[in-house]
């Protein structure tokens, strides 16, 4: 049981080290998707040692908003790259005057 | 026909109007169109004045109401105007005098090319000076003291491109606010008191009133009174005043607005009837200004301001005599009238030497005008045996019996006024031999003439007036007349008969004349105003140090206090909020920095702090 945990574990660190040191948007949304299906790694292997099936509802449900999500976010990162030629996440900063 | 006092008001103000907005064409005629409606004026007065006479003597008020002009709540006020005896005298004064000054100004502006628009002020004047004596309710009466007020001003500051003219003006103005704020509270203490400002509710309810209130009453109208009237203490404006066309000098600063202040306090004759304090204070105001103002025509080498100053003297009498009470309010009001023609006359004659002289006032620089200008001189000597008060001249009625009725009041008070009678024949007597006797002093390029017939006829008709006008009120008629609006007089026992006092009062002008002409015929007068000159001349000359007065008791203290109060509002309120302000500017400027606009650093943060809930909340679980 505990090498699911930690494996849950890893998988969560790599994506959210992903997200704060990658600069290129797609691979920042990729790390993203690492940390939501660590979370789900985690929620079945807790469902599975309690033995009840809140956990496997429980993942459905990140999966559902995974995909909902990635089109959403994928659409904007499309779409900023057709304007400005780029997918660096550091020159998405024309809010800043 | 006696309910038209709208009329008389409307004809003029109708003029005024159309002269004002009328274009340049009416530049040829305008004039004449200002002159018709002042004559209009008169005429209808006259006629409505002959049926007052024809009518008993307790029926002669007519009273009509045109609209209501206020009626809020339990504040009413009735647009009324009261045509009685004591208005009809003025209605006579102001549309006769003005009409016979409109004339005289039609010579006497004909050069000024913006001769229209002084028409038209002249028009509003008359208009603004009718509602004031019309007014049945203190606050109409309100609406045509401001009303000459700002005619007043507007004709001072007439010569607008002369800075001293536009600084004459808004002196008059600010003075005569000082005197307004006594008008305005005094209203204002009516209504609280009596629930009313019309002026026959507020006369019927003044005797039932308590001490405090009529005393308080009489003292804000009286604050009014002298500021109008050019009364100590604020009298400064007036020889300012004297900037503004002579025609202005003589209708306005001579014979009728500044006399309003008398109107005042003869038409409010009840609440000073119930006070006495407001009496003396009229009283004391009376005779201080008639001696300050008598002082000051003693040392004025400008005309016009030594008879402005005469003014000055002549209105204090006036006010000395309405203090009196009922036995001095008919006589106050004798005097008025007089003084409006004999002064009118003088003015006029006045405009008509400096007309002939290029418009130099010096009176050093004029001298033996009598044979340069003989209707001037002849109708000049007319009003001066008036003012002096030679029998039977204008004057001599008026002032004897004003001086009689001070006497009978207090034995000071007379002398006082005695002792005025003496000077203004020193001083008018001084200005005579300036200008028309003695010997020439005017430059070479100077050639004095006589003025155009449009101008000597208003003249003569004045000193036709001023010679006989006192006559006509022989026989008590004036106090007979004016009973009904100020009350039965009882007489004052003299500790001497009338007619030795009589001769006593010729005597002390005698002794005025005879001194003068020591004075100023035992040798040549100097050409310039001598500089070294006794320390009396010198306060005449700086009249009384009045200005200088203000200057340190009103002006500086209030420029302190305006600096105080801009420091603190700059320093302290606006230090405040401003500091506010800056304040929520350092925070935003402060939490600013960590939006940086890096998506990652964002990230960071939402670690960081999803790290920091989690840490607390597994702390509270722990323990």
């Amino acid at each position: 049981m505990n090498e699911y945990i930690s494996l849950s574990l890893i998988l969560f660190t790599i994506g959210a080290v992903g997200v704060l040191v990658r600069r290129n948007a797609i691979i920042v949304f990729m790390c993203i998707e690492l940390m939501l299906n660590a979370t789900n790694l985690a929620f079945v292997s807790f469902s599975r040692q309690h033995g009840n099936l809140d956990g496997q509802v429980a993942a459905f449900f990140v999966m559902v908003v995974a995909a909902a999500e990635v089109v959403v976010g994928l659409s904007i990162i499309v779409s900023i790259y057709r304007a400005r030629r780029t997918t660096s996440v550091d020159d998405a900063n024309l809010l800043k005057s | 026909m006696l309910d038209l006092q709208w009329l008389l008001i409307a004809i003029p103000l109708a003029s005024g109007a159309l002269l004002l907005v009328w274009g340049k064409e009416s530049d040829r005629f305008g004039h004449l169109i200002g002159t018709a409606a002042s004559a209009a004026s008169f005429v209808l007065g006259a006629i409505m004045f002959a049926e007052l006479l024809g009518e008993n003597a307790e029926e002669r008020s007519h009273a009509v109401s045109l609209f209501t002009w206020i009626d809020a709540g339990r504040f009413h006020v009735e647009m009324t105007f009261v045509f009685d005896q004591l208005s009809a005298l003025f209605v006579l004064l102001i549309t006769g005098v003005g009409t016979l000054i409109h004339v005289y100004s039609i010579g006497y502006m004909a050069h000024d090319e913006r001769r229209r628009r002084f028409f038209a002020f002249l028009n509003i004047f008359i208009a603004a000076m009718l509602t004031l004596v019309l007014a049945g309710d203190y606050l109409v009466l309100f609406l045509g003291w401001e009303g000459v007020g700002l005619a007043s001003y507007l004709l001072i500051g007439f010569w607008q491109h002369k800075p001293s003219a536009a600084a004459a003006a808004k002196k008059a103005f600010v003075v005569n606010r000082v005197g307004d704020l006594g008008m305005a509270l005094a209203i204002m203490l009516m209504f609280a008191q009596f629930g009313t400002s019309a002026i026959e509710a507020v006369n019927a309810a003044a005797p039932g009133a308590t001490d405090t209130v009529t005393t308080s009453l009489g003292l804000l109208l009286l604050l009014g009174a002298c500021g109008k009237s050019a009364q100590v203490p604020l009298q400064s404006w007036l020889l300012d005043a004297m900037e503004g066309p002579t025609p202005v000098s003589a209708l306005i600063h001579a014979a009728t607005m500044v006399t309003a202040g008398v109107y005042l306090v003869v038409r409010s004759n009840a609440i000073f009837d119930a006070s006495e304090v407001a009496r003396n204070a009229v009283i004391v105001v009376g005779l201080v200004t008639l001696l300050a103002g008598a002082w000051i025509g003693c040392a004025k080498d400008d005309i016009k301001k030594a008879l402005a100053g005469s003014t000055m003297s002549q209105i204090g009498y006036m006010m000395l005599a309405a203090g009196l009470g009922p036995a001095g309010y008919a006589f106050a009001i004798f005097h008025l009238i007089t003084h409006g023609f004999f002064k009118a006359n003088m003015f006029l004659g006045a405009g008509s030497v400096m007309h002939g002289m290029d418009d130099d006032v010096d009176m050093r620089h004029y001298g033996g005008l009598r044979s340069m200008m003989p209707v001037t001189f002849a109708t000049f000597g007319l009003g001066y045996l008036a003012i002096i008060g030679v029998p039977p001249f204008a004057g001599f009625w008026s002032k004897d019996k004003i001086i009689e009725a001070a006497f009978g009041q207090n034995f000071w008070v007379g002398l006082g006024a005695l002792l005025g009678a003496g000077v203004t024949a020193f001083y008018m007597t001084r200005l005579m031999i300036m200008t028309f006797l003695s010997e020439k002093r005017w430059r070479e390029e100077v050639h004095p003439h006589e003025s155009p017939r449009v101008m000597t006829w208003p003249l003569i008709a004045l000193a036709a007036l001023s010679a006989v006008g006192g006559i006509l009120l022989l026989g008590d008629w004036v106090s007979e007349w004016l009973e009904p609006v100020v009350g039965h007089a009882e007489h004052h026992e003299l500790a001497v008969p009338a007619i030795v006092l009589t001769l006593i009062i010729t005597l002390v002008v005698a002794v005025g004349v005879v001194a003068a002409v020591v004075f100023y015929r035992r040798e040549p007068i100097a050409a310039e105003t001598p500089s070294s000159v006794s320390i009396f001349a010198r306060a005449g000359r700086h009249e009384l140090y009045g200005n200088e007065l203000n200057e340190a008791v009103v002006v500086r203290p209030t420029r302190h206090l305006t600096r105080f109060l801009v420091w603190l509002d700059g320093k302290g309120i606006d230090g405040f909020v401003t500091g506010v302000a800056d304040r929520l500017g350092d925070t935003s400027q402060f939490l600013r920095k960590p939006q940086t606009g890096l998506v990652r650093s964002y990230a960071l943060t939402m670690f960081g702090g999803v790290a920091i809930i989690i840490l607390c909340l597994l702390a509270v679980t722990l323990a």
